[in-house]
């Protein structure tokens, strides 16, 4: 079943929004700067003790010029000094929220690099570059579906919390881990959230209903329909918007070397209705040409 | 300090205002590495690999990440020559610094073609030929893995750009590297670039498949420096025209390494995707690293290595 989540429940402490009131949002994209960056605290979500997967990496906010001009959807490449030659990558996090006080990132215990992340504390040095890639299309007026599937839910949390007009967004949550694994009560302050969590439907069908049905309901009213989790997900909301005409974009999360568009290791195809004709129907970088993409413009 | 060297070619001189340059494939062109240094501060820039005709590259995953290194198999994707002349050149800093276009073709005809589009750019400093690619011709056979390839490749972009420097850049996945490089010697080439990448593989063990869709891949990062090392060394022993060395290097200390065994000059290469500033930060460090080995200038390091016996040839 889906489940409209209580309004307004009290946020965890580490995704406190504090800090002084940001800049208005602007599509001016600031310009991205590496630094190193101290970890302030590694806060475990979900079912705490060993073998917990879901973490708060909150990092001291980067001394970056106008790093104030942040889209949500953009992203940081995060490499843990820790890392040493062993893990040559850093790993590409959706930036979940960066106020004047922390730049927070949240990720799931997935693979070496982050369980290796998994026991950053207080103090540790990370090497972080971006902010990166062009992030989601905010426009304050438009009635704005949010989709998040399992950790996709992330980019939403800044995207709730720098929009103007909170009361024209929506979203549909569905998971898998139980709910307090996820960053989503900072979302629900501001936005109604229905969540849906797959093995206890038992069954996808529901879930796929719920996007069809406010699919189609944001494309009867001229909304914007933004996706942002798993691929076979993302198939789905790009299928149903293209069935009724929604305008959508989809945040691709693509496996990444250097995050500025060096390495080639990402890239997706696009569409016939790509704008950039040199490039039509080519692969290009979803770290620089993305990671949002208008989902009739990319090949999933 | 004085940091400049000059790779003296049989044809045509080089000269860096630093030893310490951009490995092709993994700076793109340049400009994407724009926000995290200043581009004129490097001794120069090997772009990705550029082919007549835009080129797709492979199947995803086209990436991998092992231990102390990475897998690729991006297939030279490219926008092609004229694009890269077009949009890209124009906004590098080619009159503070050496921009290298590296060269990928698939037959010598071809290679000639390519390096005679760039003979007359101002904007190109040297050439470097990727002699690590399939002869179409000869059944798929690698230019750089047979002497006599690797020579008619050498030989066809140096009739095809007279007025360049030509770099070539071996492989390492040959039996005698000094082989291979007294043969580009033979057929002209200016200076010598090593190693590209050793070929490797990578398994998926839960899917039971091969971690990249191409299977095999190029090995590159810290993994590689022994074998790098050992491979500048031979190199630089075979020929008397210079040497660029290249091969896990991510610090000042390890590019000091590489002139010792005999490098002329560096590329920096899967560093940059460890930080957006290593190879900046590296020429930042190269006065400092040179006064800790007691040297007034990275060029007295150049193959200076002292050992107590020949070893093997």
């Amino acid at each position: 079943m889906v489940a409209r989540m209580p309004a307004g429940e009290k946020p965890r402490p580490a995704l406190l929004l504090t800090g002084a009131a940001l800049p208005e949002y602007s599509n001016a994209m600031s310009t991205p700067s590496s630094s190193l960056l101290t970890v302030l605290d590694l806060v475990p979500f979900g079912q705490t003790g060993p073998g917990h997967r879901f973490f708060a990496l909150r990092l001291s906010r980067p001394d970056w010029p106008d790093w104030e001009r942040w889209r949500p959807g953009q992203f940081v490449m995060v490499r843990p000094v820790s890392f040493g030659l062993e893990i040559p990558w850093a790993r590409p996090f959706g930036i979940c929220h960066m106020t004047t006080r922390h730049l927070i990132c949240f990720f799931q215990v997935h693979g070496r690099g982050t369980q290796r992340m998994a026991r950053l504390t207080a103090g540790d040095q990370v090497r972080v570059w971006g902010p990166l890639g062009n992030g989601f299309a905010m426009e304050e007026d438009t009635p704005t579906l949010l989709l998040a599937g399992g950790m996709g839910i992330v980019p939403f949390v800044g995207y709730v919390n720098r929009h103007p007009q909170p009361w024209n967004l929506g979203m549909l949550f569905g998971h898998r881990e139980p709910l307090g694994c996820y960053p989503v009560d900072s979302i629900n302050e501001r936005v109604p959230v229905d969540t849906l969590r797959e093995p206890e439907s038992g069954d996808l069908d529901d879930f796929i209903f719920s996007l069809q049905e406010r699919i189609r309901d944001n494309a009867e009213q001229n909304g914007l329909v933004l996706a942002c989790g798993p691929r076979p997900f993302l198939l789905t909301v790009q299928k149903l918007a293209a069935r009724y005409g929604a305008r959508a974009q989809l945040s691709l999360e693509n496996r990444m070397a250097c995050g500025v568009g060096a390495c080639l290791g990402c890239v997706a195809r696009t569409t016939e209705a790509w704008p950039v004709a040199a490039t039509r129907g080519a692969p290009v970088q979803v770290c620089t040409q993305g990671p949002v993409f208008w989902a009739n413009q990319i090949e999933l | 300090m004085d940091l400049t060297v000059t790779l003296k070619g049989q044809r045509r001189d080089l000269t860096l205002k630093n030893p310490v340059l951009t490995a092709s494939g993994t700076f793109g062109s340049g400009l994407e590495f724009a926000p995290y240094g200043d581009l004129a501060a490097l001794g120069g820039i090997v772009v990705k690999g550029l082919s007549l005709r835009p080129r797709q590259g492979n199947a995803q995953p086209r990436i991998v990440e092992t231990t102390a290194g990475m897998l690729n198999a991006v297939g030279l994707q490219n926008d092609g020559v004229e694009s890269f002349l077009a949009f890209k050149l124009p906004h590098l800093p080619w009159r503070e610094t050496a921009i290298i276009a590296n060269l990928y073709a698939t037959s010598p005809e071809e290679f000639r073609e390519l390096a005679a589009r760039l003979n007359s750019e101002p904007g190109v400093a040297a050439l470097e030929v990727n002699v690590s690619c399939p002869n179409v011709a000869a059944g798929g056979a690698l230019f750089g893995q047979d002497p006599k390839l690797a020579a008619a490749v050498t030989r066809a972009v140096r009739e095809g750009a007279p007025d360049k420097h030509v770099m070539v850049k071996l492989s390492p996945n040959v039996t005698d590297i000094a082989l291979m490089a007294r043969s580009v010697e033979d057929a002209g080439a200016d200076s010598i670039s090593c190693i590209n990448t050793l070929l490797g593989m990578a398994v998926d063990l839960p899917r039971r498949r091969p971690a990249l869709a191409n299977i095999v891949g190029g090995l590159s990062g810290p993994a590689i420096k022994p074998v790098a090392l050992r491979c500048v060394w031979q190199a630089a022993r075979a020929v008397s025209i210079p040497v660029v060395g290249l091969g896990g290097i991510v610090s000042a200390d390890d590019a000091l390494e590489f002139l010792l065994v005999g490098a002329q000059a560096v590329q920096v290469g899967t560093a940059n995707f460890l930080r957006p500033d290593a190879a900046f930060a590296i020429v930042e460090d190269l006065p400092a690293a040179c006064e800790r080995a007691g040297a007034a200038s990275p060029r007295e390091l150049v193959g200076a290595l002292v050992t107590d016996r020949d070893g093997p040839a």
